[in-house]
């Protein structure tokens, strides 16, 4: 092992790589791109405010003061209905089953005494309407209790696991690194190392005194330094647009450093044990796909069917996921050292096979 | 770094080959792949300091000899000695003495050629003297261009610069002059005689046979796994020809006015040309008074006398029987 033949390889190599436009738009450009994508569909929890269209038929002061309370909880957004709008068509023309009705004579049977129904429409099979139901309901409840003089006594506080709680952007910063961890070596690998062979650059350099292991280190070293780079850009993309709550801490260091040098040894692996650049790259698909969809990428890996989840345990790719979330989200670090552990014992299976079946020259 | 050789660039001051004046030696080499004998027995020698070539058809087995010799490919049987070593399994201690120009060569896409020179300066760990070999390929004017952006025999051109960088004692020229352009062609050609007056070895392969005539001190022709004929140049015309003919343009009238009038050897090839065989020098005034006296129509007359190429074309065009089985 030589370090200065290790540096001229990545020396020329990330030269290469900066000079081809789309190895920087992979590397650089394209996770922020997604992390922009996935954060601003799923950021905010819920898709914002329901319209809730109102047809106030009172009139009154009491109506009125009925209308507000129903605005001042941020889950509805009011639009008020003419009087003389047929509510149901107006419904049905903009496409909303979500409306109140306050009937005409409201305030005069509040005072009075005299039962009056309010009418909620909605649809019984959208989530939207329940949440409509249930707040009109608890609005009626306080007027109900505040004209006959009580006061709330019991109440509900809302807490969470965590002091603050976890929001969608959370998970995703980790699940898109880990993304990047594995597509930018493992693609890059397959198609280099399939090229290099075909076009015998391998042989060539074979009859130099760069070593297989040389050039191995010098590529898992340029994609170490790539994925770090990713990291802080797609981090910073995280917390300042979609304010992600993510703990920097010394404990990312080692997923960044084994993930790069688990995909490119199984990218090498994957390039070198095929005899053709196109079944090279049909082997890498089948390999990658998988990997990038069930480990956690996208979505927590919680939330898919049971079969999936003990497949996505197979995946190296889920280890390096688990452990980003284990340390930047959940703190959780005795879990992230078992993450560590399972991805060490990879790594070495992997950059193992990948030395021994990676030839500079045939038989 | 200390297996860097100074770059010295005068003959004598290489390190002599242990195995006494031998660079190459070859004995009864085979590699199959599968059922397709490419390399079928052969042996050859090439000695310190010379320039020989390998000639021979399409898949004849130059690039297989070759990269065997390389210590690339692995032989199925024979003897095989580089540098007094043997190349399969001492490659790695080899390859520091030996330049190597692939048929095809092809590198990464984003490197210039400058960069290449000094990534393999680096690989060496020699000092080279990159603008010196940059004129000596003629690609001074596109050192700087990346790889990929190259012309075809601008790329070629990039494969002799990288076989010159660690100031090899042995050469292995696979094709090197294929798609160059008759001046580059030219300047590889003046490459390679440098070499040769620095005192190293080259192996070169070729299909332009003006070229191996040109260059090389010994030539091989390979025909189907086999050495079917090797020696200088001079050596395999005298053996092969067909010594010097006259060649006319007339009618089946006057070849057979010819043969019935002179004692030579005449031939005609059924259309319009009438061939004479020469053996004395007399031999072609006699031809010529016996023309002028035929009084038949003829032009075009010239002598002729076979080049390599016109030995090659007739040794690969015959069966393999016919040759009495590799020379
Ligand atoms: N890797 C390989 N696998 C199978 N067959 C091969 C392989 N390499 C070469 N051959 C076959 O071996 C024979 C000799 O090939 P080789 O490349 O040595 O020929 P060559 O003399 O260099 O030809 P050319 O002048 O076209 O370069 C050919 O028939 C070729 O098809
Ligand atoms: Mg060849």
């Amino acid at each position: 092992m030589n370090l200065k033949r290790v540096l001229a390889d990545f020396d020329v190599f990330s030269r290469g790589y900066m000079r081809s436009r789309i190895g920087v738009f992979f590397a650089l450009v394209f996770p922020i791109i997604l992390i922009l994508i996935f954060g601003a569909i799923f950021s905010g929890g819920s898709s914002g405010p329901i319209n809730v269209y109102v047809q106030n038929q009172d009139g009154s002061q009491i109506s009125s003061s009925f209308v507000n309370a129903l605005n001042s909880t941020s889950t509805m957004r009011l639009v008020p209905v003419d009087n003389t709008q047929n509510f149901t068509k107006y419904l049905l023309s903009h496409s909303s089953s979500d409306g109140i009705v306050i009937p005409a004579g409201f305030g005069t049977a509040f005072a009075s005494g005299k039962p009056i129904n309010v009418s909620a429409y909605g649809n019984p099979s959208s989530t939207t309407s329940a949440i409509v139901s249930g707040i009109t309901h608890g609005v009626i409840n306080e007027f109900n209790l505040r004209r006959a003089g009580g006061s709330s006594v019991l109440g509900v506080q809302e807490l969470n696991v965590k002091s603050q709680s976890f929001k969608y952007i959370d998970f995703l910063v980790p699940g898109l690194v880990g993304f990047t961890v594995l597509t930018s070596p493992m693609f890059a690998l397959v198609n280099i190392s399939s090229q290099y062979k075909r076009d015998k650059i391998f042989k060539q350099l074979s009859l130099t005194p760069l070593t297989k292991s040389e050039w191995l280190l010098s590529k898992i070293m340029f994609y170490i330094v790539l994925t770090i780079i990713s990291f802080f850009l797609m981090t910073a993309v995280g917390v300042f647009a979609f304010g992600a709550h993510i703990t920097l801490t010394l404990w990312i260091i080692p997923f960044l450093v084994i993930g790069p040098l688990l995909f490119v040894s199984l990218g090498m692996l994957v390039g070198t044990g095929s005899k053709t650049v196109e079944s090279a790259a049909v082997v890498g698909n089948l390999v990658t796909f998988p990997m990038m969809f069930l480990s956690g990428t996208f979505f927590p890996v919680s939330t898919m069917p049971a079969y999936l989840q003990s497949l996505a345990h197979v995946l190296p790719l889920f280890y390096v996921i688990d452990g980003l979330n284990n340390v930047m989200t959940y703190g959780n670090y005795s879990a992230a050292l078992i993450d560590l552990g399972v991805l060490v014992v990879l790594s070495a299976i992997i950059f193992g096979l990948a030395v021994r079946f990676f030839k500079w020259r045939e038989d | 770094m200390s297996e860097g050789r100074k770059p010295t660039r005068s003959g004598n001051e290489l390190n002599p080959t242990p195995n006494s004046g031998v660079a190459i030696g070859v004995t009864s080499l085979h590699k199959a792949y599968g059922d397709l004998k490419a390399v079928d027995g052969i042996s050859f020698t090439v000695k310190v300091g010379e320039v020989f070539s390998l000639l021979g058809p399409n898949g004849a087995g130059k690039t297989t000899t070759i990269e065997i010799l390389e210590g690339l490919r692995q032989k199925d049987q024979g003897g095989v000695e580089v540098l007094g070593v043997d190349p399969w399994t001492k490659g790695y201690e080899l390859h520091k003495k030996i330049g190597v120009i692939p048929q095809g060569f092809k590198f990464f896409e984003y490197p210039t050629p400058r960069e290449a020179i000094k990534y393999y300066a680096v690989l060496f760990g020699v000092k080279a003297d990159v603008e010196d070999i940059l004129r000596k390929v003629l690609l001074e004017d596109s050192a700087d261009v990346y790889f990929t952006r190259l012309s075809g025999g601008q790329k070629q051109k990039v494969g002799l610069a990288l076989s010159l960088v660690n100031d090899p004692e042995l050469l292995f020229l696979d094709e090197p002059t294929t798609g160059l352009d008759p001046q580059a062609r030219r300047a590889v050609w003046d490459v390679i005689r440098e070499l040769k007056k620095e005192g190293r070895t080259v192996l070169l392969t070729t299909h332009y046979l003006e070229e191996a005539e040109e260059l090389a001190d010994r030539v091989a022709i390979m025909h189907k796994g086999k050495i079917i004929t090797s020696g200088t140049p001079q050596e395999i015309i005298e053996a092969h020809s067909s010594g010097e003919r006259l060649q006319i343009h007339g009618t089946e009238r006057l070849a057979n006015y010819l043969k019935e009038h002179t004692k030579l050897r005449v031939e005609f090839d059924g259309e319009n040309l009438v061939t004479v065989y020469l053996q004395r020098k007399e031999d072609v005034l006699t031809a010529i008074r016996a023309i002028e006296e035929s009084g038949l129509e003829w032009s075009d007359l010239r002598t002729k006398r076979d080049s390599l190429e016109d030995i090659f074309v007739k040794l690969v065009g015959e069966p393999l029987e016919a040759l009495g089985q590799g020379a």
